[in-house]
């Protein structure tokens, strides 16, 4: 496919596009919980990155530039999201109670870590997994 | 006391680690907890007879008021005891007869769960706690018998135990729980003392599904049949699991809920007919048997039923019996079990007729199998003997079925009589026969636990006392639900359960000395394998298999135009049955105002329906299925929902590069589906929109007057520190729904790629 598919402008634009489309997931990720975000839009603005490279290129190239292996990703996120619904059982609270922890950066304003976030962070990790699991796949059996 | 269950969890997370690094004393040290937990319970011994039943709490939930709570008594005592005590010599004899096998670590991990499972049943004082400890038991016994795995018919089995016992599970959850609604709680102590339980309105049905539980699970007639097949089973488990506790895991529960639920008449006719025709069934296949391990399984069933039979009659009488005889034979029969595999150890062979002369080369074997046969064949001065006195006793003053249980009592006793001879006597006496392996005497290992167990058999038939007061006598005051006086002793004076012993022993005697005559009477009568209730099993397992094929056949054709027709007719169907059963055709439609710009954008949504539908390009398809999503998108964005329909473009941009991906492998499009075809999916797809059209106006009638939605935005600032209401429902005000469908979409995600591996695969062959 890459021969068929990936034009110069193509892979131009997805060299650019991909960290700016990685940035802006994290971003829409972080931002969720007050302005419209969260973790299942920002994981699918990160795949669409991904699979837009995939395009470009191939998939051997994708799966390199991925790092850790979407499976892994799926499992981490999973682990994540269900730990962060454990973690208030430590503290003598029901399970899935929001712990909050405000910092006040220097320079930044106040960030707000909190059990929700990482549960985010969860759902993030086991969307991009998964999508790009089900793309690569798809991409190498073209191939 | 809780530490005490789980401490056999514990200790089988360690213990492969632990029989590596131990080697040959791994069972000696090993044994170590259970005999540390017998100390335990016997620490509470005093506490029980002198305070009566302890209810031991430990908060779980509280703000939902749910806490584990432990009943401790004189009928978990003594399972408890049984438990831990014969556990520690089975633990120790493992050693011995498994040495050096290779899966002696996971046999360990396996053995120390089900220990653990074992004590969590008895001592359990909520429904849902015994319940899962009592599925647990299931579990670890459906491990332990396909223990040599390899086998074929280890693994078939196993799995026939577990289905019998974890199907008649579901009846028992089903019956718990309508014995909590009847008594007004989970909580075994308060149920118990509940005066209504046997007014419930559905106390018949109650009973019926709890003993579908229990008569599944301690091999009642017609389910016994997966307890001699689970002789598959390694001796020790077969000599723990298989006689000593876990099928009697049924029988604690019976005599548990007694006091609650017993007494009726149905209670009397079911257990006791049924344990009457379990315990002569039991010894009427003991007797055909020539396999050590088939007699002994055959005398457990028999000795299953006995317990049924005599919780079903419920007299003090009976229920001192049932006591007593509960722990008579727990103390012999796990001594005969671990002797049986002592034998089968030195010998390598387990047919009785190919046993004999051993009484020189293993005198130790023979002086104890004698007295623990004994005691199985009820001859004083052994406790056995006390056991059947009293059972005898209770048998002939039972209510109603008295005649029915006293004849079938003693024509069991005969043939136990006779297979107790069998099993002592034959391998032992006459001339020595060639067997496979040159025997010799087991090592300590294996026989600490039948000498120590037989000899408690003896000291307790001498010293009656002694279990009376600190085992039996507890025990009954809970099974009766108030302690009773009552003493245990050898001479009872000659009365009729004394000429009724001697009888069986007279009869018994004679049979043991025809015993092959015996056997070759029963080798003519074919029947019992052509239609015992094991080949019901078969048919019904083969049942399933045909019933499986026939519906995969049906509904998982591979068609994915059929899964779909499927889907929405049964929604279509299903909804649409219940919309107009409860609302009729007078529902009140509510109307929707629109504007200019939400006609045009929806205009185009179906426009670019109604095109992809007729079109015959692919790449047309696939653009105007786009301009639906982006359409709908639109509308998201509409009523204030940028979240949703950010979500939705990113998964119409997804769904156009995955298309992309697979249009290029697919052939042209070719008309395949007849006029008549396409006019029945218009159909289907037409009344699925209208049915949904018809809800939307039915819903947008009702009058909310306290939107959940509102106290959600109420919430959400203050209460989850978010303003993206949206995104505080997803990750903490429901978020347990949320991780549950993100365990989905991983999931999904694995099985498209084992489907395109899969193909992939196919193809490459």
């Amino acid at each position: 496919m890459s021969t068929a598919m990936g034009s110069l402008i193509l892979r131009t634009a997805a060299r650019f596009l991909l960290p700016l489309l990685l940035l802006f997931s994290v971003f829409v990720l972080l931002r969720g919980h007050d302005e419209p975000g969260g973790g299942f839009i920002a994981g699918l603005v990160g795949a669409v990155g991904f699979a837009l490279y995939m395009f470009a290129f191939d998939a051997a190239r994708t799966k390199t530039l991925l790092v850790i292996p979407p499976v892994v990703m799926v499992g981490v996120g999973l682990f994540a999201a269900t730990a962060s619904g454990i973690l208030p059982v430590f503290v003598n609270l029901p399970f899935f109670t929001a712990l909050w922890w405000p910092v006040e950066l220097p320079g930044f304003g106040e960030v707000k870590f909190s059990t929700p976030l990482i549960f985010d962070i969860g759902v993030y990790l086991v969307v991009l997994g998964s999508v790009m699991k089900i793309v690569l796949a798809l991409a190498e059996a073209e191939e | 006391m809780l530490l005490a269950v789980l401490s056999g969890f514990i200790l089988a997370a360690l213990a492969p680690w632990l029989t590596r690094s131990l080697q040959d004393k791994a069972g000696w040290v090993l044994a170590l907890l259970p005999a540390g937990l017998f100390v335990y319970f016997l620490s509470w011994v005093p506490v029980v007879v002198a305070e009566g039943a302890q209810v031991v709490a430990y908060p779980w939930i509280p703000g939902l008021d749910i806490s584990l709570t432990m009943l401790v008594d004189g009928l978990s005592l003594l399972f408890a005891l049984l438990i831990s005590g014969i556990g520690t010599f089975i633990i120790i004899y493992a050693g011995g007869y498994l040495h050096g096998h290779e899966y002696l670590p996971r046999f360990y991990a396996i053995m120390f769960s089900f220990m653990a499972a074992m004590l969590g049943v008895v001592l359990s004082n909520n429904l849902i706690t015994l319940f899962v400890f009592w599925e647990l038991t299931s579990i670890t016994s459906y491990l332990l018998i396909g223990f040599h795995h390899e086998e074929k018919e280890s693994r078939w089995y196993a799995l026939q135990g577990l289905i019998v016992t974890v199907g008649g599970g579901l009846a028992l959850l089903a019956g718990l729980i309508m014995l909590a609604l009847a008594g007004g709680s989970f909580e075994l102590h308060e149920i118990l003392a509940s005066e209504e339980l046997r007014d419930y309105g559905f106390y018949a049905g109650m009973v019926i599904l709890i003993l579908l539980g229990t008569f599944t699970k301690s091999a009642q007639v017609p389910f016994h049949f997966w307890l001699p097949n689970a002789m598959a089973a390694p001796t020790p488990v077969s000599a723990f699991l298989h006689s000593a506790t876990m099928v009697k895991a049924g029988v604690y529960l019976m005599a548990r809920l007694n006091p609650g639920i017993g007494g009726t008449e149905l209670w009397l006719y079911a257990l006791g007919i049924f344990g009457a025709l379990t315990m002569f069934t039991g010894s009427f296949m003991a007797l055909r048997s020539t396999g050590l391990k088939a007699v002994l399984a055959y005398t457990t069933v028999m000795a299953l039923g006995t317990l049924t039979m005599l919780i079903g009659i419920g007299t003090e009488q009976a229920i001192i019996a049932a006591m007593t005889f509960l722990l008579a034979h727990a103390l012999y029969k796990a001594a005969l079990f671990m002797l049986a595999g002592a034998l089968d150890h030195e010998t390598g062979t387990k047919d009785i007729t190919r046993l004999g002369g051993l009484r020189q080369l293993m005198p130790i074997t023979f002086i104890t199998a004698c007295v623990a046969a004994l005691s199985l064949a009820g001859l004083p001065p052994l406790f056995g003997f006390i056991a059947k006195e009293l059972m005898f006793e209770a048998t002939l003053q039972a209510p109603l079925i008295s005649t029915f249980t006293t004849v079938l009592a003693v024509v069991s006793a005969i043939m136990i009589v006779a297979m107790a001879a069998v099993f002592s006597l034959r391998p032992f006496l006459g001339p020595l026969k060639e067997t496979p392996k040159k025997p010799h005497e087991a090592p300590l290992s294996m026989l600490i636990g039948p000498v120590v167990l037989a000899g408690l058999s003896l000291v307790f038939g001498l010293a009656g006392f002694l279990p009376a007061t600190a085992l039996v006598g507890p025990a009954v005051a809970a099974v009766h639900g108030a302690p009773l006086d009552f003493d245990l002793y050898l001479w009872h004076g000659i009365n009729l359960p004394l000429m009724l012993s001697v009888l069986a022993v007279v009869a018994g005697l004679l049979l043991f000395w025809q015993w092959d005559r015996v056997l070759a009477v029963y080798r003519r009568m074919t029947f019992i394998d052509r239609f015992g209730p094991e080949r019901g099993y078969e048919k019904l397992m083969d049942g399933l298999v045909w019933l499986a094929a026939w519906q995969t056949r049906l509904l998982q054709n591979g068609y994915m135009r059929n899964y779909l027709l499927t889907i929405v007719l049964t929604t279509v169907g299903l909804t649409g049955w219940t919309f107009f059963v409860h609302t009729g055709s007078s529902a009140p439609l509510g109307t929707i105002e629109f504007a200019v710009h939400e006609i045009v954008v929806a205009g185009l949504v179906v426009l670019g329906a109604i095109v992809a539908s007729v079109t015959s390009s692919r790449l047309g398809a696939v653009a105007t299925l786009g301009m639906v999503g982006f359409g709908i998108a639109l509308l998201y964005v509409f009523f204030s929902a940028p979240d949703l329909g950010t979500t939705q473009i990113m998964v119409e941009t997804l769904t156009v590069i995955l298309l992309v991906l697979v249009l290029f492998r697919l052939p042209a499009f070719q008309n395949l589906s007849s006029a008549a075809a396409r006019l029945r999916d218009a159909v289907v797809a037409l009344s699925l929109g209208g049915l949904m059209t018809l809800l939307i106006l039915a819903v947008n009638a009702v009058e909310v007057t306290d939107r959940i939605s509102d106290q959600l935005v109420a919430w959400s600032y203050p209460e989850a520190h978010g303003r993206n209401i949206v995104n505080v429902i997803l990750v903490d005000f429901r978020a347990l729904d949320t991780l549950g469908e993100i365990f989905v979409v991983g999931l999904a995600a694995i099985g498209v790629y084992a489907m395109i591996r899969l193909r992939a695969e196919d193809r490459k062959k």
